[in-house]
C-alpha cells in the first residue's frame, strides 16, 4: 500500500457520546440513543444542523430483534429532524465497526462531512429477569445464521464458540486459568471505571468455581446484557484544525471475509473472520503489532479477545493462551493494556462500540482513572466467528505511506 | 430443472452398499432435548432434513467433479456444475469438537453434547450435531462417531452416536 492515499485518511473521529449504561433501564431505544448522539454532537462542538450523515450497526428493528437493533436511522432522524445527506443502517457488513467504516467511506466519497454513528442495545430489558432463555422460542424455526446450528439445541453464541474454545484447548492446551485472564483482567479494570457495571474484586477461584454455561466456558466467560447506546461524530480530516475535542484518527481499516461465513465451516477450526480482516488491516499500513499501545478486543465471550490477539498478530496462532497466562501483559501496566475499561465481560455488552468509545478516551488522555501513558495507537478488533472488523486509531495523523 | 432433481434422490446403489460397510438397519435416535427447533424452509435444503426417513444420510453431490456441497446450493460450490443431486453417505464421522451445554436455555433441560462431525467421505464435510446414547461427559474430540436418526416435526435429525466399529 505504501504511496498509495487511503481513504481511511479522509475521516477523523471528532466527537464521542454515551448514553446511561445500565441493567434493565427500561428506557426507549431510541431515548438513549439521542442521549448518546447529542452527547457525541456537543463533544465535537458541533450542532444538530451539521450533522449530514447517519449511520448504524445493524439498522433493523429494536422490539423484534429483542434488544439487540437499536433504533433504525429513519427513527433518529425523525427525532432529532435530521437532515441527512447519506445514511445507513445495515449489519451484512464487517462486523459492528463496518458503521464507523461507511462512514469514512461516505466521507471520503464528498457524500457528507459530519456523520452520527451509532449502536444502541437493550437487550437486558428485553430479556427481563428471565435472562437470555427468555428470548429464545422452544417451538420456533431455525432462521439466519442460527439455521445450522439452534436445530441441535445451540441456540446461542455461548454454544458456538465454545466449540471453538474446545478446538483451541484441545490443539493448543490452552487452559481454563488462562481464559480466565481475560475476564479478571476486565474486572480489574472495571474497578477503575465508576461507569462499569461489575466492579467487585474477581478472583481466579471465583472464575473457576462459576457455574458452567456451555464447556469450557463458564459464567465469567460470558459478557453482560446491558441498555445503552454509544455514538460518534466521525468529522471530514479537515475538520481536525477547528475540532472542539482532540481529534482522534483512523490508520487503517480491516473488512476482508476470505473464509466461508459460516459458524461452523470455516477452514480453521480454532480461529476465526478476525484472521482475514486482520491481515487486510496489517497490508493498509506501516504501523506493526509492536507499535499498538492497547488493544481494545471485542469479548463477547473471552475466547474471542484471546483469538482477536493472536489474529492481530500480537502472538502466533495458538499461543493466545500463553500470551495471556499470568494477566501481567494485558495488564493496565504491561505491554499492551487489554480492554481497559472493562470490557463487554465487566462494563458491558454494549457491541463493539464500547470498546471504541474507550479507545478513543484513551488517545485523548481522557481515561480517567485508568489513563495509560500517553498512548499512540489503538488496536480495536470487534464481532466473533464469520463477523469481523479491525481498525488502527492514532492520536496524531499518519502517513499514507 | 435443479428444484425437480432435489424433489428425487436415489437408494445407494448394490456396489455403493458394498462399499458403505455400517449397519443399514439404524436404530431411531433418543433424544435429550425436550424441545427442537424446527428446520428453516428452504427448497434447496429440504432433503437433507427429511434423507434419513429411509435411513441414509445424504449431501448435495456434483454429478461432474463429486464434491459435496453442505449447506446444498444452487450449484456445485467447488466446479460450479448444476448437475448436483443428494447422494448418501457413510454416517460415520468423526468428533472435531465439541461443547456440554449446560446453561438451562429449556427449565429442567439436563446437559447434553453439541458437537461439530467431520464426514469421513470428504475433509471439508462438517456438520453440527448432538451426539447422543452416551455419557455427555465422556465425549472427546477424535471420537468415532455414526449417524442417528432422530424423527420429530416431519423432520429427520442427523444426530450421532458412539460407533459401534471403533
Amino acid at each position: 500500500m505504501t504511496g498509495r492515499r487511503r481513504f481511511e485518511h479522509d475521516s477523523i473521529i471528532s466527537g464521542i457520546g454515551q448514553s446511561a449504561v445500565g441493567r434493565r433501564l427500561g428506557r426507549s431505544p431510541v431515548d438513549l440513543t439521542v442521549e448518546a448522539a447529542l452527547a457525541a454532537i456537543g463533544d465535537a462542538g458541533l450542532t444538530r444542523d451539521d450533522i449530514d450523515g447517519i449511520s448504524t450497526y445493524p439498522g433493523g428493528d429494536a422490539a423484534s430483534s429483542r434488544g439487540y437493533g437499536g433504533p433504525p436511522p429513519p427513527e433518529l432522524q425523525e427525532a432529532l429532524r435530521l437532515r441527512p445527506n447519506w445514511f445507513q443502517g445495515a449489519a451484512e457488513l464487517p462486523g459492528q465497526l463496518a458503521a464507523l467504516i461507511a462512514a469514512m467511506t461516505a466521507i471520503s466519497a464528498g457524500l457528507a462531512r459530519h456523520v452520527l454513528v451509532y449502536r444502541t442495545v437493550t437487550e437486558s430489558t428485553a430479556q427481563g429477569a428471565g435472562g437470555r432463555a427468555a428470548v429464545f422460542d422452544p417451538d420456533g424455526r431455525a432462521s439466519d445464521i442460527g439455521t445450522w446450528l439452534t436445530p441441535f439445541g445451540a441456540p446461542s453464541a455461548a454454544n458456538w464458540l465454545a466449540m471453538l474454545a474446545t478446538r483451541h484447548f484441545h490443539e493448543f492446551g490452552t487452559t481454563r486459568e488462562q481464559l480466565g485472564q481475560i475476564a479478571l483482567t476486565a474486572r480489574r479494570n472495571a474497578g477503575r471505571n465508576p461507569l462499569a457495571i461489575y466492579r467487585e474484586p474477581l478472583s481466579m477461584d471465583d472464575y473457576l468455581a462459576a457455574r458452567m454455561i456451555s464447556t469450557p466456558l463458564c459464567l465469567y466467560d460470558c459478557d453482560v446484557p446491558v441498555d445503552g447506546s454509544t455514538a460518534f461524530v466521525v468529522s471530514a480530516a479537515d475538520h481536525a484544525s477547528s475540532a472542539a475535542a482532540p481529534p482522534v484518527y483512523i490508520d487503517a481499516v480491516g473488512i476482508a471475509m476470505r473464509d466461508r461465513f459460516s459458524w461452523d465451516q470455516q477452514e480453521e477450526l480454532a480461529a476465526m473472520a478476525a484472521t482475514s480482516v486482520s491481515d487486510q488491516l496489517w497490508s493498509r499500513t506501516s504501523l506493526t503489532p509492536a507499535d499498538v499501545d492497547t488493544a481494545q478486543l471485542y469479548d463477547g465471550f473471552s475466547i474471542l479477545a484471546l483469538v482477536w490477539l493472536e489474529a492481530l498478530g500480537f502472538c502466533k496462532f495458538g499461543e493466545g493462551g500463553a500470551f495471556v497466562e499470568g494477566g501481567a501483559r494485558i495488564a493496565l501496566d504491561g505491554e499492551l493494556p487489554l480492554n481497559t475499561a472493562g470490557g463487554q465481560l465487566s462494563a458491558g455488552r454494549l457491541h463493539g462500540f464500547g470498546l471504541v468509545h474507550e479507545a478513543v478516551l484513551q488517545l485523548r488522555g481522557q481515561a480517567t482513572g485508568r489513563q495509560i501513558a500517553d498512548p499512540k495507537v489503538a488496536a480495536v478488533g470487534n464481532g466473533g466467528g464469520p463477523i469481523a472488523g479491525a481498525m488502527l486509531l492514532t492520536s496524531e495523523p499518519t502517513e499514507s505511506s | 430443472m435443479n428444484c425437480l432433481k432435489l424433489l428425487w434422490w436415489p437408494a445407494p446403489s448394490q456396489s455403493q452398499e458394498a462399499v458403505i460397510a455400517v449397519e443399514t438397519n439404524r436404530p431411531a435416535a433418543v433424544d435429550p432435548l425436550s424441545h427442537r427447533l424446527r428446520p428453516a424452509e428452504d427448497p434447496l435444503t429440504d432433503f437433507f432434513w427429511r434423507s434419513g426417513a429411509d435411513g441414509w444420510l445424504r449431501f448435495q453431490t456434483c454429478g461432474a467433479c463429486g464434491y459435496r456441497t453442505h449447506p446444498a446450493g444452487p450449484v456445485c460450490a467447488r466446479c460450479l456444475s448444476t448437475d448436483v443431486a443428494p447422494q448418501p453417505v457413510s454416517g460415520l464421522g468423526t468428533v472435531v469438537t465439541f461443547t456440554v451445554n449446560v446453561q438451562q436455555w429449556d427449565a429442567g433441560q439436563e446437559p447434553y453434547v453439541i458437537a461439530m462431525v467431520g464426514i469421513d467421505e470428504q475433509a471439508d464435510l462438517r456438520l453440527t450435531t448432538n451426539i447422543v446414547e452416551c455419557d455427555p461427559w465422556s465425549v472427546a474430540i477424535g471420537d468415532r462417531v455414526s449417524v442417528a436418526f432422530l424423527e420429530r416435526h416431519g423432520y429427520f435429525y442427523p444426530l450421532f452416536r458412539p460407533a459401534s466399529d471403533r
